[in-house]
């Protein structure tokens, strides 16, 4: 088991305290930890059950379940490509097959320099801007396969500007 | 109970208001081919589909596992779109199935075997890719292979609900759905206290108990002395492996059958168990007299002591020093046998017969090795894999005479050793011997009614003396779980506990004969419900049976204490017959392969 | 704090008469909103908004021009939208710099910036007024009410908008007076089956129990739905009014909202309205000073479709993997931790404070024999006009399509339309004067599901349609059940083999019996509609089928396997664009000498050639 720091460790503790008077609130708990520190190792999912008093299983089972959750690291920039029908009617396998290759990845990891995840998202409803790809959030219109390289270099420009 | 009309097949039958239409169905005669389910939707709960049955008006086909009959409805199980969804089902299931059939352990007791047979699945009839799988032998008791898992749920149901650890569960979604431990996780690397209450509901041969057949061949290979002894539940069950009804009394015959297999000697645990018996009275009036730490509990079931090392540290304290009896009888084989008979111990090569796969993990605890470094128990076996063997050898359990066990200084038992199969009897034992030991009589009225069900938690008051000794009894680790946290706040009112990890006690154990009613046609449809009180009911009849009831009174006992142990918990007796705890166990410990 | 109706009638008039005079600019402004839906807040209508505020603050407008989001106009694929009243003009697919020109212009000096009206792609007039365009003519918006109108952030515009008038009626009434109005409004719930609301809610009424729940179902999973998303975008509390309703009529306290967590903006706007309707005392404890005591709750989904189904969304409510329960009992009975509960979608909740507040006529004259009042779609595809549309139930697809989707792209073919999602069927030629209600799409093999209507045209091959469809239903099965679990695999698995040209005749028959088997025997509405795309594509496009498996031909050269990619040597300008983008350089010839040639053996077939290529020289074959 690796170990987890006592900063986090705290942080995790006061997640599960702030909903303490929920009925079964493991989900919420759970989202507040991969939106806070980008993933649910087992080691956080040990602190959370005997929080809640339920079995490890129990959380284990969840976070394995639900897209959402990450046992891993994520990358610094999530690229979410959707696949709804929309965007795939207009092309978007040929975008995330592109942002595959030039990351080096496929959907559902993680280029080895950390920097960027590669997702494929479950329709979000964008479908008027299809095909939609998001990253962190910020969502890009009808993008094409010959943007992908643009759009990552977007991302490498700014950590050159960050680690300046 | 309320009746309600309904029609099977256009028949008209009444059946119990509030049962699912598969209950119902079993009432009036009408077997529907069922899998996932287990007794009272102890299981993930209509998953396999194989138990669809048509009903009129109803959208689409209908789980009768789960599905309440009413008022008026009208069944189908010979419905063709229903009898194909079932076969469909089941071809399903075993194309994603590792279909190695010949060579599983479980073959002969496989649930999904005999309902492919019923439903009449087709070869080959949907083939494609299977979900990744995970083969585990890594744990001393258990080994769990996914890639026989169907997804009942049984395991994860018995684990979390009935024994309130969890420590499976389903992981992942979809295709790639698997039951295991956390993080796919070894036994071995997981907080299990290894009970086995998984494999003995599993319909698969994907949960199976560690095989140490092996162990015993090459012993026997090596030549050398291979001493047996059978644990008393192992007795009250094995029958059941070669078709008897459960609650048959198979001792006889088992010792007959263990005899040809050429064993050495073969012993009865319950010696040990009558050895365990002294120690641990003595231990106990020694804590009442003398201000120990109190409630005393009972040490005998490894499962449980599993728990209470990952779960209760706090808790060791309390808990008796003693080990349980096989181990006892094997450290006493190694030493006291040994000598008197001139043996190098390491010559010698005890097996024991369980109904406990624990009890496997457990010979293996460095701390239960008393002579010389060598374990006290070389090999476990369960009731199912002496089973196995008998088979093996040509053996026919139905030609075999009735046999006494060996008298070779070892030999004589009693009642109060019998009776440690059942939930309470370490405890009724233990109050016999304390009784005589504190008032110096023997307590007039031998039964403590009290104690004696098996249901799963009981206690009672018993007056020595003018001492008042309460009691509790307990079985599976859920019911424990109060009495424990009620111990670690110093909050327990009790003197002395008995805790077993199986709910019911040994009989009920995780090596124990498979009870699937699926594959006995010739039992009770409830016998789920019954199966432990009949077993429970063997060991008693054999308690009452015998004139030695009290360990102390057992002539052997006497002479092993007299000849070489002096008296209960001297010195020798402690670094032969008791064993420490560890109280900073690591949940996930590092396990190479 | 509101805690009379009287009070809440103040505090309406007040905040209606503010509204009106925003709107008509009575109150000496003009009001320029701009959509802050999903699709346009991606495309950058923060920023557009911004740039407004702060060109209205360099020019000195702040007390003549008003600024504020409103929720989705719908038209997605037009946006961004900016609207200015009271002229009511509309400008479309507005960009950052365009915002100085219609400041300049328009706010300044009154002169309408034309190049940004939308244009009627087929008579190319120029449209000012959002009413005028062909999109929106033949709409009626009950439960987008309030949407792409009011600013969903702020709870006056919502309550000068009708907001918890509604409510105010309900309370009036006995509760199984409500539930009776329900059930003779024939609302049927937009969530998938149709199931009668008032039945639903009638169950869970009789049902005695001092503690019950209402639970929204925004847990909008079909790939091209987002209807639900967009209401609870643009006027939240609208739902919240409906929940509340249903709160009242069953005897509930307690309502949970289940919403997407791929929607931050439905939730914020959710959250913001709770809270301002908290603050004012309309939700909380004896509201409006009656015995009716309700709270609201949000619980966000994290990710898995299944979801959908109402007892996998109690589950993961309960902190649970989203594994459907069996049923019975049914959620009306034992939901919510194990206590009667009522499950209504979005969209079913958005159409309740429409009835009550404006009575059972002004509903039930919309709508067929069965299926009463409107239904929102997401238009989706090869159409023209993408976006989400309300129509009367009964509206027929041409109409749907034709004339307010403005038909197909490029002069394609209509080839069919999926409704339902992937739990749906797809719908084609033969239907399209099928007016449009629950029981006519079932009838037709399809159903109402969510309202995704994905247009496909003739480039769309149909086999590859219901593969994508069993790749997504295979990714979202829970796994619990096994013809589900296992056999979409094996479908997924059958068609893999028929899009490869390894199909055989024998292949076809166990897909269809596999169908069957997932259809009758799952355990959820998941698993029992898992194989309708395998149902409806082979009912209605066998000869597709066939094509793959005798002929080894994808007529819509979809399939990779079946088709190939030629240079046309006649058109080819030998300018090597297309061997550049090559990226396996299957790709040669000689540049300006000889046309260039397609490798078939190294082609990988992604089509970047075909992209590449400006003079239609590459064809697929």
């Amino acid at each position: 088991m690796a170990t987890i720091s006592a900063g986090a460790k705290k942080r995790i503790l006061e997640i599960c305290a702030q909903y303490k008077n929920e009925p079964t609130p493991l989900i919420m708990i759970l989202s507040e930890v991969q939106n806070e520190f980008g993933y649910v190792p087992l080691e956080v999912q040990e602190i959370i059950a005997s929080e809640l008093d339920i079995p490890v299983s129990d959380v284990y089972g969840v976070v394995t379940f639900y897209a959402f959750f990450s046992l891993k690291p994520k990358g610094k920039y999530v690229i979410g490509v959707c696949l709804g029908t929309a965007c795939y009617v207009k092309g978007s396998q040929q975008v995330i097959d592109k942002f595959a290759e030039l990351l080096d990845t496929k959907p559902g990891g993680t280029s080895e320099d950390g920097l960027f995840s590669l997702d494929a998202l479950r329709c979000i409803g964008a479908c008027g801007i299809a095909p939609a790809v998001n990253v962190n959030g910020k969502v890009y219109p009808k993008v094409t396969v010959a943007q992908v390289p643009q759009i990552i270099e977007e991302y490498r420009k700014l950590e050159e500007g960050e680690s300046l | 109970m309320a009746l309600v009309n309904i029609k099977i097949e256009g028949h008209p039958y009444q059946v119990e208001e509030g049962l699912t239409i598969l209950e119902a169905c079993r009432s009036v005669g009408y077997r529907v081919p069922s899998l996932c389910t287990f007794n009272h939707g102890q299981c993930s709960k209509a998953s396999c589909r194989v138990c669809l049955v048509a009903v009129k008006g109803a959208r689409g086909l209908v789980a009768s596992c789960v599905y309440p009959v009413n008022e008026g409805m009208e069944i189908s199980i010979a419905d063709q779109n229903a009898m194909e969804a079932r076969r469909a089902n089941v071809e399903l299931l075993l194309s994603n199935h590792n279909m190695n059939c010949q060579q599983c352990e479980k073959n002969g007791h496989c649930e999904l075997l005999e309902v492919a047979k019923i439903v009449g699945a087709r070869e080959g009839m949907y083939q494609g890719e299977k979900t990744p799988t995970t083969f585990d032998n890594l744990a001393p008791s258990l080994v769990r292979d996914t890639s026989k898992c169907i997804l009942c749920g049984r395991c994860i149901e018995r684990c979390k609900d009935a024994q309130g650890i969890g420590i499976l569960g389903f992981e992942n979604r979809g295709f790639n759905t698997i039951v295991g431990p956390s993080g796919n996780r070894s036994f071995a690397t997981s907080p299990c206290i290894q009970c086995g209450q998984c494999v003995n509901v599993c319909p698969t041969g994907a949960l199976m108990e560690h095989s140490e057949i092996d162990l015993v061949d090459k012993a026997f290979k090596e030549g050398k002395k291979v001493i047996v002894q059978t644990a008393p539940a192992v007795r009250a069950a094995i029958a059941e492996e070669f078709g008897a009804k459960i609650g048959t009394v198979g001792t006889g015959k088992m010792v007959a059958a263990l005899h040809r297999l050429g064993f050495y000697r073969v012993f009865d645990t319950n010696f040990g168990a009558d050895l365990t018996i002294m120690e641990e009275a003595y231990e106990l009036l020694g804590r009442i007299q003398n201000g120990g730490v109190l409630p005393q509990i009972t040490s005998c079931s490894p499962g449980w002591v599993n728990y209470l090392e990952y779960y209760y540290p706090e808790v060791i304290p309390h808990v008796s020093s003693c080990k349980s009896p096989h181990e006892m009888l094997g450290a006493i084989i190694k030493s006291y046998y040994a000598k008197k008979h001139d043996i190098d111990p390491k010559d010698l090569f005890v097996v024991s017969i369980m109904p406990c796969v624990a009890k496997k993990y457990e010979k293996d605890r460095p701390a239960n090795r008393a002579v010389d470094g060598l374990k006290d128990v070389d090999a476990v076996l369960t009731t199912r894999e002496l089973a196995k063997m008998i088979k093996r050898a040509g053996i026919d359990w139905n030609y075999l005479p009735e046999e006494e066990f060996d008298q070779d200084l070892l030999g004589e038992y009693t009642g109060a050793g019998v009776i440690f199969g059942v939930t309470g009897g370490v405890m009724e034992a233990a109050l016999r011997t304390a009784y005589f030991a504190l008032t110096g009589e023997e307590y007039p009225k031998i039964e403590f009614k009290e104690v004696r069900n098996v249901s799963l938690f009981k206690e009672a008051t018993i007056k020595m003396g003018d001492q008042e000794v309460r009691i509790a009894a307990v079985s599976g680790m859920k019911n424990a779980k109060p009495l424990l946290e009620d111990v670690k706040n110093g909050k327990s009112p009790y003197h002395f506990i008995e805790i077993m990890g199986c709910p019911g006690g040994c009989i009920n154990g995780g090596g124990q004969p498979y009870v699937h009613p699926n594959l006995l046609p010739n039992e009770d449809a409830n016998i789920l419900d019954t199966y432990i009180a009949k077993r429970a009911s063997v060991l008693y009849s054999e308690d009452e049976r015998l004139v030695l009831r009290q360990s102390h009174n057992n002539p052997d006992i006497k002479k092993l204490y007299k000849d070489y142990l002096g008296e209960p918990c001297s010195h020798l007796a402690h670094e032969l017959l008791h064993t420490t705890y560890e109280a900073n166990r690591e949940k996930y410990p590092q396990v190479k392969k | 704090m509101i805690d009379s109706v009287k009070k809440l009638d103040e505090k309406i008039a007040h905040c209606s008469s503010c509204l009106k005079k925003k709107i008509e600019g009575l109150d000496g402004k003009r009001a320029v909103v701009v959509c802050g839906g999903t699709g346009c807040m991606a495309s950058h209508s923060e920023e557009i908004l911004q740039e407004f505020q702060k060109l209205i603050a360099e020019y000195n407008l702040e007390d003549e021009v008003s600024v504020n989001h409103v929720g989705c106009f719908g038209f997605c694929s037009q946006g961004p939208f900016v609207k200015i009243f009271p002229e009511d003009t509309l400008y479309h697919a507005v960009k950052v710099e365009d915002v100085k020109k219609i400041v300049e212009q328009d706010l300044l000096n009154h002169q309408v910036v034309e190049e940004l009206f939308y244009v009627d792609p087929n008579t190319h007039e120029k449209v000012q007024r959002q009413d005028d365009i062909n999109f929106y003519k033949k709409q009626v918006r009950l439960a987008l009410h309030g949407c792409g109108h009011i600013d969903p952030e702020n709870i006056d515009e919502a309550l000068g908008y009708g907001a918890f008038k509604g409510l105010e009626k309900a309370l009036s009434m006995k509760p199984q007076e409500v539930i009776d109005l329900i059930l003779k409004s024939g609302l049927r719930g937009r969530g998938g089956a149709g199931f009668p609301t008032g039945r639903k809610w009638q169950f869970a009424y009789d049902q005695k129990n001092d503690t019950k729940y209402v639970v929204c179902n925004g847990d909008e999973g079909d790939p091209g739905a987002f209807m639900d998303r967009s209401i609870l975008e643009g006027n939240p509390l609208n739902v919240i009014e409906g929940m509340m309703i249903a709160g009242y009529a069953i005897g509930a306290n307690n309502g949970y909202f289940y919403v997407r967590a791929e929607y931050p903006i439905a939730v914020k706007r959710l959250r913001i309205a709770i809270k301002e309707a908290e603050e004012l005392g309309l939700i909380g404890d004896h509201i409006l000073g009656t015995d009716f005591s309700f709270h609201v709750h949000i619980r966000l989904g994290a990710g898995a479709f299944v979801c959908g189904e109402e007892t996998a969304l109690l589950n993961s409510i309960e902190g649970k993997r989203g594994m459907p329960r069996p049923r019975p009992p049914f959620p009306a009975i034992s939901g919510l931790w194990g206590k009667p509960t009522i499950i209504n979608n979005v969209e079913t909740l958005a159409c309740v404070p429409y009835i009550l507040r404006e009575g059972l006529e002004n509903f039930t004259k919309y709508g067929t024999e069965k299926s009463k009042g409107t239904k929102v779609f997401a238009l989706g595809g090869k159409i023209n006009n993408v976006g989400l549309v309300e129509v009367p139930m009964g509206t027929t697809l041409r109409e749907l399509i034709f004339d307010i989707g403005g038909g197909i792209p490029n002069g394609k073919k209509f080839k069919a339309i999926q409704t339902g999602g992937p739990s749906g069927g797809c719908l084609t030629e033969k239907d399209l004067d099928t007016p449009i209600d629950f029981d006519n799409l079932v009838a037709k093999g399809s159903m109402m599901g969510s309202g995704g209507a994905i247009v496909m045209d003739e480039d769309n091959c149909m086999v590859d349609v219901a593969k994508f469809y069993m790749e997504f239903i295979c990714d979202e099965s829970c796994g619990k059940c096994s013809p589900c679990r296992i056999g979409t695999k094996r479908i997924l698995e059958i068609l893999n083999k028929i899009v490869r040209g390894n199909g055989t005749r024998q292949d076809l028959d166990d897909l269809l019996h596999l169908s069957k088997t997932i259809k009758a025997g799952s355990l959820c509405g998941l698993g029992q509609t898992a194989a309708n795309p395998i149902l409806s594509t082979t009912a209605n496009f066998m000869d597709e089928y066939l094509e793959h498996i005798d002929e080894k031909k994808c007529r819509a050269h979809v399939c990779k396997h079946l088709m190939k990619f030629k240079v046309v040597p006649e058109l080819c300008k030998k300018c090597s664009l297309c061997a550049r983008n090559c990226p396996v350089s299957a790709i040669s010839g000689v540049v300006g000498k000889e046309p260039f040639v397609i490798d078939q053996d190294k082609c990988i077939k992604c089509g970047m050639c075909f992209s590449a290529c400006r003079f239609k020289a590459i064809v697929k074959e």
